[in-house]
């Protein structure tokens, strides 16, 4: 199945794209993906452990079944709670 | 509505429409670029969005103020690169009566700086940041 991935801010800077189609097996994982996505740009590695994901638009566990034509979202931290 | 782009904000345009005459409050938060954060001059931030997701966690903290204190919100986030004193976030919250509007709104900018899916780069002099992952 194919899934489209998107990539922000820090993320996108290290992947080198905004966004891509990849091909996963049926039944992956969100994690699967963003394994995946580690693998295709090394450079996000480094900040994989950092990265939420949302799928379809909402945040999303690792163990989330995706579907094919899902879209898979690396959301680095977001400016946070800094008062 | 909530919204969420590149142009310039309007800081009296949120409160302009949460008004009406069943509230007796209406609390505003503007949030300003600052030249300087821990100590380093900031030349200017850059923030991106992921915006359909972003605009759908805004209206989930609308709606959550709405529940929880009867409020009306509405919450304008600007993107793009923004020159210190530049406004980037505008929200106003309209209440029947004082202590909810001002508990909506603290609410809607501390939910939104926590799960809104927009980020902001720091640039410096001599380099830039990406605020909350720290490099």
């Amino acid at each position: 199945m194919r899934v489209t991935m998107l990539y922000f801010a820090a993320a996108r800077e290290r992947a080198g794209v905004s966004t891509e189609t990849i091909e996963l097996a049926e039944g992956a994982t969100a994690a699967q993906a963003l394994a995946l996505a580690c693998e295709r740009h090394p450079a996000l590695q480094a900040v994989a452990t950092k990265l939420r994901i949302a799928v379809d638009q909402d945040f999303a566990q690792p163990d989330r079944k995706l579907r094919d034509g899902s879209e898979v979202a690396l959301i680095p931290p977001v400016s946070g709670g800094i008062r | 509505m909530n919204r969420i782009g590149p142009e310039p904000l309007d800081a009296e345009a949120p409160l302009r429409e949460v008004g009406g005459t069943d509230c007796g409050a209406v609390v505003s938060f503007v949030g300003t670029v600052r030249s300087s954060n821990h100590g380093k001059a900031v030349v200017r931030l850059e923030y991106e969005a992921y915006p359909e997701m972003a605009v759908r966690v805004l209206d989930r903290i609308c709606a959550e103020a709405r529940e929880r204190w009867g409020a009306r919100v509405v919450i304008h986030h600007r993107t793009g690169s923004l020159d210190p004193g530049a406004l980037s976030v505008v929200i106003a919250a309209a209440a029947p009566h004082r202590a909810d509007a001002f508990e909506a709104c603290r609410y809607a900018i501390e939910f939104l700086k926590k799960e809104a899916p927009i980020w902001k780069k720091e640039i410096y002099p001599d380099g830039t940041s990406w605020v909350g992952l720290g490099s």
